[in-house]
């Protein structure tokens, strides 16, 4: 069949490129560095520094994607209440941020959350209190609501949209008022929606370590970090790689649950 | 309309959050004063001395070939892919799917160590080479799932009108099957050409000394105190694709909502 | 003898500058099975949307019971509505979908249980509790919606084209199942459709609409034997329309033939409008009816022979159980009973809808 072999390109790179390269971390996670199979690498997580940067990366991506799913659902139902025309003009307006090149503008928060950054000149200005959150936890959560923001605003966006107007109207004619249509109805509907935003979100916050390092200061570590300096620093692989496979459990965990509750795999991104 | 005053106030503070850092850069990028608390007076020297600045420059260049170069391939071998995808069983279409979703669903840290130690098994040099290959890697996903439910909403008869009438499979395959899935393959490419113009942390692995991107660049400047030349260059950026967005949403059989990222 | 329950009062409604609706005037009684029927776009749907509450007419009033409710919510109406296309919830059980109004209603939960199972038992579904909604076929979930909407006893139910999706004979089982319903639960019906054979099966009262205004409001029959103008008689049935002169009373001229009719009242010498339906057609024997001409066209159609005659100058439609060969010379009587006399049409509304347009 001609067709199937169109695929082979792919196929072949799928093994390659991505079936491999998992194949290798997993190889030198398991690893030391005589080849001899051993568990150190993944057990290193409990160490106190390992284990604080990792705690300390789950609570900062768990609030930074609670404040983004508050966020971004009352901004979608907004965006889903607008005209036709109306509507792509604002999805514009919030997508266009992501083109400016990521690191400039986590760099850009910098600025103005510095000491002597914008935000403070203006408070100093008005005779009110200095904001000291650079190069703390609160500059990282905020760093990492900027950034993933519309990756929770598009899927919530979309499974609101894709719910019948019927269906509403429907529950309205049986008896509704707007807080029961809303609690009763949309809020189920859009559920797929909520858990592939949660997912777009909590993972690349769990695992940044570029937010971490430009709006905490080199004093603060998370478990990508950490990671990251065992790859570009240590050249320590097998630690690195067994503290990813400690990650990677994480990530499957969020896919499980996120199949859990979304069995029909409605939540798209796309 | 919107519908209250309430939903204006919120969406407009939103707005200002999402905006507040970029406004900053396209400041600060006149800012004739090096340090960036204070401002100096309007200049538009950083924009010249951009234009000179061979690195930057360079890494620019390095940037948009990557991207095109990889969005081209991913988008060719995803297409073909789907072709292929389309005639599989369910179970091996389940499995190839799932592999597909693979790099999506995972960290881009990890994806990024992963095929570094790939590149180093393999005793590959790392370069422009090790790039092209790991932003291939990411982009063909994307292209895959916007083009499969295109293939998968088609009617399989206006393919087999096609060959009814008298076209061979490859000719009916390109005059009738892929101008219905061209949105899906366009929206494809463009995702793949931005997700590569605006990655770091892959090619943060997969680079070794010798090149850069911007991001990387940038990265690296960040120990040292970033130039303003910089700001400029992203002030820049920022407008041009501005611009290239509000044409192609206002060319005519433009679908809703434009480029999603 | 019913007592008026509905009244809508100088309704007019405009979508984009486009006049939707423009001063409706219609009243409707209790226990009636009520039916709006018109082609796409004459404003029925709309009518019913304002009833249910979703849409505000520009002028006029909806007085329910004695009640303005024009401004009232949907959710605070007595009306329940099933819609076109069922918008059962997706997301939960055939139970809990029926129970949703009930649930609003904060009613007790014994009494929602013995709800639910004689809804589904009215339905023709018991047994379906804990299915979900897309495990159902599309005549399946009509009948959730129906039971959905009944057990909220409303004093009237809206039904917007509800069959419009499901094949011929399952369309035709659940016209039945809907008469029987509405007599067995002794409530208003009131149904919005483009099919004319449903509506003259089902209806005690049809309300014939075009382009926003209403046409002709009858029992099926009257509506049926007596269309009022072109459009009606077009619309509902197969009709032959043609022009004719109407001479004195009960004498008109059609194609230059002189027929007895029954009417009186339309003046005389003045044009009018003449619909004959084909069945009234009886052909015969060259010279022995009223004109003669050819059978140009032949179908069997089963339950009778449908046949195109030419007579001077003419198409005429003929059902008949007789059949009479392509070629066939024979002549055509109709009994002045069956010629049925309307004014030509005021408005452009009242015309019959040319064949590029249907």
């Amino acid at each position: 069949m001609k067709k199937k072999l169109l695929g082979l390109p792919y196929y072949l790179w799928c093994l390659i490129f991505i079936l491999a390269p998992l194949c290798m971390v997993f190889y030198y996670g398991l690893t030391d560095k005589n080849g001899i199979f051993t568990f150190q690498n993944v057990s290193a997580i409990s160490s106190p520094e390992h284990l604080k940067a990792l705690l300390l990366a789950l609570v900062l991506s768990l609030i930074a994607t609670f404040i983004c799913l508050l966020l971004s659902y009352p901004l979608s139902m907004i965006l889903c209440g607008m005209k036709k025309g109306q509507n792509s003009l604002m999805v514009f307006i919030f997508i266009l941020p992501m083109w400016m090149n990521f690191l400039l503008r986590t760099l850009a928060w910098q600025t103005l959350l510095e000491k002597t950054g914008v935000i403070n000149n203006i408070l100093s200005f008005l005779h009110l209190p200095e904001l000291v959150i650079i190069n703390t936890p609160y500059a990282i959560v905020l760093g990492m609501v900027y950034n993933f923001l519309p990756f929770m605003v598009l899927p919530i966006y979309n499974s609101l949209a894709k719910i019948d107007e019927n269906v509403i109207q429907a529950a309205r004619d049986l008896g509704a008022n707007s807080i029961q249509v809303f609690l009763h109805i949309t809020l189920p509907l859009s559920t797929p929606g909520i858990i592939s935003g949660i997912t777009m979100v909590f993972v690349p916050a769990l695992t940044t370590f570029v937010i971490s390092k430009l709006l905490g200061g080199s004093k603060i570590l998370l478990i990508g970090n950490v990671i990251e300096e065992e790859f570009t620093q240590a050249s320590n692989w097998h630690l690195g790689s067994g503290l990813s496979i400690v990650l990677m459990l994480f990530i499957l965990i969020n896919m499980a649950l996120s199949a859990l509750f979304d069995k029909e795999g409605e939540g798209s991104f796309l | 309309m919107m519908k209250t005053t309430l939903q204006k106030i919120y969406m407009g503070l939103i707005f200002l959050f999402l905006y507040a850092p970029i406004a900053t850069l396209m400041v600060l990028s006149f800012n004739a004063s090096k340090t960036r608390a204070k401002w100096g007076g309007f200049t538009l020297k950083w924009y010249q001395a951009l234009f000179r600045n061979s690195d930057i420059l360079n890494a620019l260049r390095n940037t948009l070939l990557i991207a095109l170069v990889s969005s081209i391939a991913a988008t060719v071998i995803g297409t073909a892919a789907c072709i292929s995808i389309m005639s599989l069983k369910k179970k091996s279409r389940t499995i190839i799917i799932g592999i597909t979703n693979i790099p999506m669903l995972n960290a881009e840290i990890v994806t990024g160590i992963s095929l570094m130690l790939l590149f180093l098994s393999l005793g590959l040099r790392f370069g422009l080479g090790t790039i092209l290959l790991s932003h291939i890697t990411f982009c063909i996903p994307y292209v895959i799932l916007s083009v499969m439910p295109r293939m998968q909403h088609l009617s399989p008869y206006t393919y087999e009108a096609a060959l009814d009438l008298g076209a061979g499979p490859v000719s009916g395959f390109f005059k009738v099957v892929f101008p219905d899935i061209l949105p899906g393959v366009l929206s494809g490419f463009l995702m793949s050409f931005t997700m590569s113009l605006d990655d770091f942390i892959i090619t943060h692995f997969t680079k070794g000394a010798g090149i850069d991107t911007l991001s990387t660049k940038i990265y690296t400047e960040v120990k040292k105190g970033i130039k303003p030349e910089m700001y400029a260059l992203s002030t820049l950026i920022f407008v041009t694709v501005l611009i290239l967005l509000i044409l192609v949403n206002k060319a005519p059989g433009k679908e809703k909502g434009g480029v999603s990222k | 003898m019913s007592k008026k329950l509905i009244d809508l009062e100088h309704i007019s409604k405009s979508y984009d500058g486009e006049q939707v609706l423009d001063d409706l005037n219609l009243y409707i009684k209790e226990n009636e099975f009520l039916t709006l029927l018109g082609p796409s776009g004459c404003g029925k749907t709309t009518t019913l949307r304002i009833l249910g509450g979703f849409a505000t007419p520009d002028t006029g009033h909806v007085i329910f019971d004695g009640q303005d409710i024009t401004k009232l919510p949907p959710n605070k109406r007595q009306l329940n509505t099933v819609f076109q296309k069922y918008a059962l919830f997706t997301h939960m059980t055939i139970s809990e979908n029926i129970a949703f109004g009930l649930k609003i209603k904060k009613k007790s939960k014994s009494y929602i249980q013995d709800k639910i199972k004689y809804a589904l038992k009215l339905v023709n579904l018991e047994g379906y509790e804990n299915r979900m909604p897309d495990s159902l076929s599309g005549g399946q979930q009509q009948r959730i919606a129906i039971a959905r909407a009944i057990v909220n006893e409303p004093k009237v139910l809206l039904l917007d084209e509800p069959l419009g999706a499901l094949d011929l004979k399952l369309r035709q089982d659940m016209q039945y199942e809907l008469i029987r319903l509405k007599n067995e639960l002794g409530i208003t019906f009131i149904y919005v459709t483009h099919d004319q054979e449903e509506a003259l099966t089902m209806s005690d009262t049809i309300v014939v609409m075009n382009k926003g205004y209403i046409q002709q409001i009858g029992s099926p029959e009257k509506i049926y034997n007596e269309p009022e103008n072109a459009f009606v008689a077009d619309f509902i049935g197969d009709s032959n329309l043609l022009g004719g002169v109407m001479l004195e009373d009960k004498l008109v001229e059609i194609l230059g033939v002189r027929f007895s009719c029954v009417d009186t009242g339309f003046g005389t010498n003045r044009p009018v409008d003449v619909v004959i339906r084909p069945e009234d057609v009886i052909l015969d024997a060259p010279g022995k009816g009223s004109l003669d001409g050819t059978v140009t066209h032949l179908i069997f159609k089963g339950v009778h022979y449908e046949m195109e005659v030419t007579a001077n100058g003419f198409e005429w439609l003929v059902h008949s159980t007789s059949m009479f060969p392509v070629g066939t010379r024979v002549s055509l009587h109709v009994d002045p009973f069956n010629i049925q006399i309307m004014n030509k049409p005021a408005s452009e509304d009242e015309e019959a809808i040319p064949l590029e347009q249907q």
